[in-house]
């Protein structure tokens, strides 16, 4: 179906999704666990710049990824003094851009699962001796699971599809940061290979379709998602 | 064992409070719906704070004198309105859930006496969801009194069934309260229930 080229871009594409979504998994948890949970000022203004990124021009977040991470910027230099370590050109790179990009998303389903968990289960595990932090490992979290994978399938494929973010950070390059949308693309440019556009294209289309159906076959498995689908 | 409730609080335009001494055996807070029964036994349980009061049972103090136990270590076991079991967890990791965390010198009852006690052993493999009001009542006793609890609140343990099964939780809350002796502080707004059950009834009317 694809040729070996093809199939290393999946494969880095694969790659980059993956530790894109396992890297913002701890604080996209965090974030929709304190959003759904705690009222406090500025609460508004954080959910505002979870959102951020959903709403900014990609190119602009990547501009500003570079800014932070390039050699000159703040974060950037840290990461050289410290760990000689750059994404700049990097797939780690293009991972950080896709996590970015991928964090609203994924925040926004694993908050919906967390309001869906009745709080007063966690109230009764009280009662029978669970301390808050043993409740919420055997009550809250696994109600809450099912949302949190769908949250991890949908921002994973949010992070293969991940295009403008991506270019203006880390650049095309071939076998580095050239994920499926860059290499799509850069065949556009060439006359003559419409064929490896269209089967890319069809790959890309058949990962979004079953990672948003899987994420919603998962989303409905939550309790609460299970009686709204009932009624 | 005495009980030594005295508290206030204030939600929006109501003051819930309330003020009683009651010793053992089933002590009936009765009132009508809306009284604030079930935020006092909340209260109670440590799932409410009072603006102001002491709760006291026995020598404990659980509430009051700058103290205030969190709820698991209160050893005041709850039988919700709702049962509220666990969805998640089949009947038996439902039972065992507070059996489980409870240090061995305050248990005193094992999950073989307390399917006897209660008559479910057939239902331990179950999950909540698929159980009838009357068995998922029974469930959300044995899980409270398998936690060992020192006291039992119950919030209107028959208000969702038929009136068949509310005899027979009826029969198993008399037996608590004679054979197992443990202290209950029970919210109904139903006479009759409270006439049959009651050793003591305090009037709650907001």
């Amino acid at each position: 179906m694809l040729t070996s080229a093809e199939w290393s871009i999946v494969a880095l594409s694969l790659k980059v999704g993956g530790a894109a979504v396992l890297a913002a998994l701890p604080l996209a948890f965090a974030l929709a666990w304190v959003l759904a949970r705690y009222r406090f000022p500025g609460r508004l203004l954080l959910d505002g710049l979870v959102h951020l990124p959903l709403v900014l021009p990609p190119v602009v977040t990547g501009w500003l990824l570079l800014l932070a991470f390039g050699p000159l910027g703040p974060a950037g230099r840290w990461l050289e003094s410290w760990f000689g370590l750059s994404l700049m050109f990097r797939w780690t790179g293009a991972a950080l851009a896709a996590a970015i990009m991928a964090l609203p998303l994924m925040v926004r389903a694993m908050r919906l699962s967390i309001e869906a968990v009745d709080r007063r289960f966690e109230g009764a595990a009280r009662t029978l001796g669970a301390s808050s932090w043993h409740a919420f490992w055997t009550i809250s979290l696994p109600l809450a699971f099912p949302g949190v994978l769908a949250a991890l399938v949908l921002g994973f494929a949010r992070s293969i599809g991940e295009f403008g973010a991506t270019i203006s950070f880390v650049s095309n390059i071939p076998g580095e940061t050239r994920t499926l949308p860059l290499a799509i693309y850069s065949a556009l440019q060439i006359p003559g290979s419409e064929t490896m556009v269209t089967r890319l294209a069809l790959f890309s289309v058949a990962l979004s379709l079953g990672a948003v159906v899987l994420s919603e076959w998962l989303a409905r498995r939550t309790p609460a998602g299970r009686q709204q689908h009932d009624d | 064992m005495t009980i030594d409730i005295d508290v206030a609080k204030r939600r929006g335009e109501r003051l819930i409070s309330a003020r009683f001494t009651a010793g053992p055996g089933l002590t009936a807070l009765f009132g009508p719906s809306g009284a604030g029964k079930t935020s006092l036994l909340d209260m109670v349980a440590g799932l409410l704070r009072p603006d102001r009061g002491h709760i006291r049972i026995g020598a404990r103090t659980l509430f009051g004198d700058g103290i205030d136990l969190p709820p698991e270590a209160r050893r005041v076991g709850y039988v919700f309105q709702d049962g509220r079991l666990f969805p998640h967890r089949r009947v038996r990791a439902n039972l065992l859930y507070g059996q489980r965390i409870a240090p061995p010198t305050s248990r005193w009852m094992t999950l073989e006496e307390a399917t006897s006690f209660l008559g479910i052993g057939h239902l331990l493999d179950r999950w909540p969801g698929s159980l009838s009001g009357g068995e998922a009542q029974r469930i959300a006793i044995g899980r409270a009194l398998l936690a060992g609890p020192e006291i039992l609140l119950m919030d209107e343990p028959l208000s969702s069934l038929d009136a068949a099964r509310r005899g027979d939780i009826m029969t198993v809350i008399e037996r608590i309260r004679d054979e197992l002796k443990l202290p209950i502080l029970y919210v109904s707004h139903d006479r009759d229930e409270v006439d049959r059950l009651a050793t003591k009834v305090i009037a709650v009317d907001g």
